[in-house]
């Protein structure tokens, strides 16, 4: 009976999986085309991030993106975050100097007045524009998005059954391979292409191939820490700056990354552990009835 | 099965209480005497699986409300500040929002091993009412809970779901602009969600009240449907033997929801709602949780707004019929050549429905839809037409004469240590 049981159960399964398989041959032909998949210091159960590359970002958001996207989410992401365990770690003295170099409208004050003073850690992170309609007003009409979570609220389809195999890799880093394909994307629209509009740049990752942000990133532009040897530790080229933008936004997103993959790591052998002791005391206690014979 | 209580008060305080609020006799005779077939497999661990599942997600949710702004302007920044700035944050609100998640997987195993065993035929029928409306209530908070961060498939979902119910004639616009609270979903919709999502678990928690009560008149069905003739021979004490294998399912469980928590903590999200709520923008898919897929593909199944959320409507409510829609005597499905092969072809409907409703509806997705929509509300006529001709295998006379025919058959040598083995029991 047990194993018919089970044959029925794969048969089942397997008609609907064949359905599901069908049908995503379909969507496969209209989908865009997925980014590649990079290579993160942060995946996997053990991933932790790489605090220099975290700082290369931080100086890639700070000298370019930063002139059109805000990373603040209605205050609730501060500078003083880039000090704190698990992200860039910048020092605490580093932070107050970066902070410092912002002007804040700060008040009332006891006049009745708003006032500058220097940016403090506590402070957000500057907006480059005061509102959504300046925002777009300087760009083109459109808005460039916050951000703070950004890594997490883009993504692209895997499908079936690559979604369901996604559960066991782990793989969850759709947004900075997006992020990364993105910023490296821009090319040359191909022959039969509808003309560009005014404001309008062709991407190979953007869904839709049309994008409003133009090529942020060129080879050089940001100056990266130099070794002994007075060369660039990593190469100061787009694709890198790409990659180190991506991760930092992947911690801006996810600040507390390690502390829940390594958190995580100890709740797992606990509970194995607790699930294996109380196996043998379930089958202990089962072993007999009340009354001594066996129960089954 | 509720015989009379074996409980002996044992000291004088115990005494005292008993006569004027027996309440350590209720929980004695609820949770420690109570007898549970001694045939139940894993599938039956997962009733206490969902009451802790309710715990989890009204403690988590308790301590997530402390430090969330119900206000459309602020909710989406408040979430992200208990993500970044509370103590632990992450970790409540990932549990809370996988542990939505993973209520439902409990509550569908629990659902498809009461429709497998047969466990809503008489005398369970009001039991199994009862479930379904719990299954009613869960998918409400759910949903009112999935619009609270305010991303934009909270907005879009919140947006698409109210709209139903303008599909219902003459009333349908007044119970949408009670939901709203206005004429769009906005901040007013946020609050009066705010307020029911709280509200609505502790509804929940009485009807599990009185769902576990009718199971300890009735008491529980088990593998083989046939019911306890012999409470000795038939039956264990609930304490120690249930308790100890509910707790052990608990931590397998357990095991799978922090597995989410700590790897997979978006997976079973979607990203769109890491995007804030802006009316003036449509997703280009509106999708709702993956717990609502089937029904929402049963939705656009039908052309018609009104047939769409009738059918929808049918598709839940049809369960609480199935005391009288399946016409055999015989309980367990493992008894039952035909309607077991039935029931495994409906579970393929349900999840193909839910892969369809994750799909854009247009083309092939749409026919794919209606087909198995069909299936869907076939499988129930044909179990009512199965149970008049089907030939069910021939029922074992007891619980204890079932467990004993496996004892021979399949462990034979381990009975025979067994009986040799000298009773330790003291």
């Amino acid at each position: 009976m047990k194993t018919s049981t089970f044959r029925l159960a794969l048969t089942g399964l397997a008609t609907g999986l064949a359905l599901a398989a069908a049908t995503v041959s379909v969507q496969a032909a209209e989908g865009g085309v997925k980014p590649p998949a990079q290579h993160w210091s942060f995946s996997g159960p053990f991933g932790t991030f790489d605090r220099a590359q975290l700082q290369r970002g931080f100086k890639v958001v700070k000298e370019v993106c930063a002139n059109c996207h805000a990373m603040n989410l209605g205050n609730a992401v501060r500078m003083r975050n880039l000090a704190q365990p698990g992200g860039p770690e910048f020092t605490p003295g580093q932070v107050m100097a970066l902070a410092a170099t912002y002007q804040v409208t700060d008040g009332p004050n006891d006049q009745g007045e708003m006032f500058q003073r220097p940016g403090r850690p506590a402070d957000p992170f500057p907006a480059p524009f005061p509102n959504e309609q300046a925002a777009r007003a300087a760009n083109g009409g459109a808005f460039p998005p916050d951000l703070s979570v950004l890594a997490k609220a883009r993504t692209y389809e895997r499908g079936f059954p690559t979604f369901i195999f996604d559960i066991f890799t782990q793989y969850q880093e759709q947004g900075p391979d997006y992020i990364t394909a993105v910023l490296t994307g821009y090319a040359k629209p191909p022959e039969g292409f509808p003309p560009l509009l005014p404001g309008q740049n062709y991407n190979n990752y953007m869904p839709g191939h049309l994008i409003a942000m133009p090529q942020p990133l060129q080879d050089g532009q940001i100056e990266y820490p130099k070794g002994a040897d007075g060369k660039p530790q990593v190469p100061e080229t787009v694709h890198q700056y790409a990659e180190d933008v991506s991760a930092f936004l992947v911690w801006m997103a996810e600040p507390h990354l390690e502390a829940r993959k390594r958190l995580g790591f100890q709740v797992m052998i606990f509970l194995a552990i607790f699930a294996g002791l109380l196996y043998y005391t379930k089958k202990k206690v089962w072993a007999r009835m009340p009354d001594g014979s066996p129960a089954h | 099965m509720s015989g009379h209580s074996s409980y002996v008060p044992k000291t004088g305080i115990e005494r005292w209480l008993d006569a004027r609020l027996p309440i350590v006799r209720l929980m004695h005779d609820s949770a420690v005497s109570y007898p549970v077939p001694r045939n139940l497999n894993y599938l039956w661990t997962f009733g206490g699986i969902l009451m802790f599942m309710l715990v989890a997600q009204i403690v988590t949710g308790i301590i997530l409300t402390m430090h969330y702004t119900p206000n459309s302007l602020l909710a989406f920044a408040s979430v992200e500040h208990i993500m970044r700035d509370v103590n632990y944050g992450w970790l409540l609100r990932y549990l809370h929002s996988n542990g939505a998640s993973m209520f439902f997987v409990a509550v569908y195993v629990h659902i498809f091993r009461g429709i497998y065993y047969g466990s809503y035929k008489a005398p369970r029928e009001l039991l199994w009412i009862l479930g379904v409306v719990i299954f009613l209530l869960m998918m409400a908070t759910a949903f009112m809970g999935y619009v609270l961060p305010w991303g934009q498939m909270s907005f879009w979902g919140a947006t698409v779901i109210t709209n139903l119910f303008s599909a219902l004639p003459v009333i349908g616009e007044t119970i949408v602009t009670f939901l709203w609270g206005g004429y769009s979903v906005d901040n007013p919709t946020l609050n009066r969600f705010f307020s029911l999502h709280y509200l609505l678990p502790f509804m929940i928690f009485g009807v599990v009240i009185l769902h576990i009560w009718a199971l300890h008149v009735v008491g529980q069905n088990n593998p083989t449907g046939v019911e306890v003739k012999n409470v000795q021979k038939d039956t264990v004490p609930f304490t120690p033997y249930a308790t100890i294998k509910d707790i052990f399912g608990m931590v397998v469980f357990t095991f799978v929801f922090a597995y989410f928590v700590f790897y997979q903590p978006n997976f079973m999200g979607h990203a769109d709602n890491y995007i804030p709520a802006n009316p003036a923008v449509t997703p280009s898919h509106i999708v709702p949780e993956w717990y609502f897929l089937p029904f929402y593909a049963i939705l656009r199944a039908i052309p018609d707004k009104l047939g769409g959320v009738l059918a929808m409507g049918a598709a839940i409510v049809v369960l609480a019929f199935l005391p009288w829609i399946d016409t055999s005597k015989v309980k367990s499905m493992s008894y039952r050549p035909i309607a077991r092969q039935l029931f495994w072809a409906f579970l393929a409907v349900c999840i193909a429905l839910g892969y369809l409703g994750a799909m854009p509806a247009e083309g092939g997705y749409v026919t794919a839809s209606q087909i198995f929509t069909v299936l869907y509300f076939g499988f129930f006529v044909v179990l009512a037409l199965v149970g008049i001709f089907e030939k069910p295998r021939p029922l074992p006379t007891s619980i204890a004469d079932s467990v004993l025919a496996n004892l021979k058959g399949a462990s034979g040598v381990q009975l025979a240590t067994a009986a040799a083995e000298p009773n330790v029991k003291g």
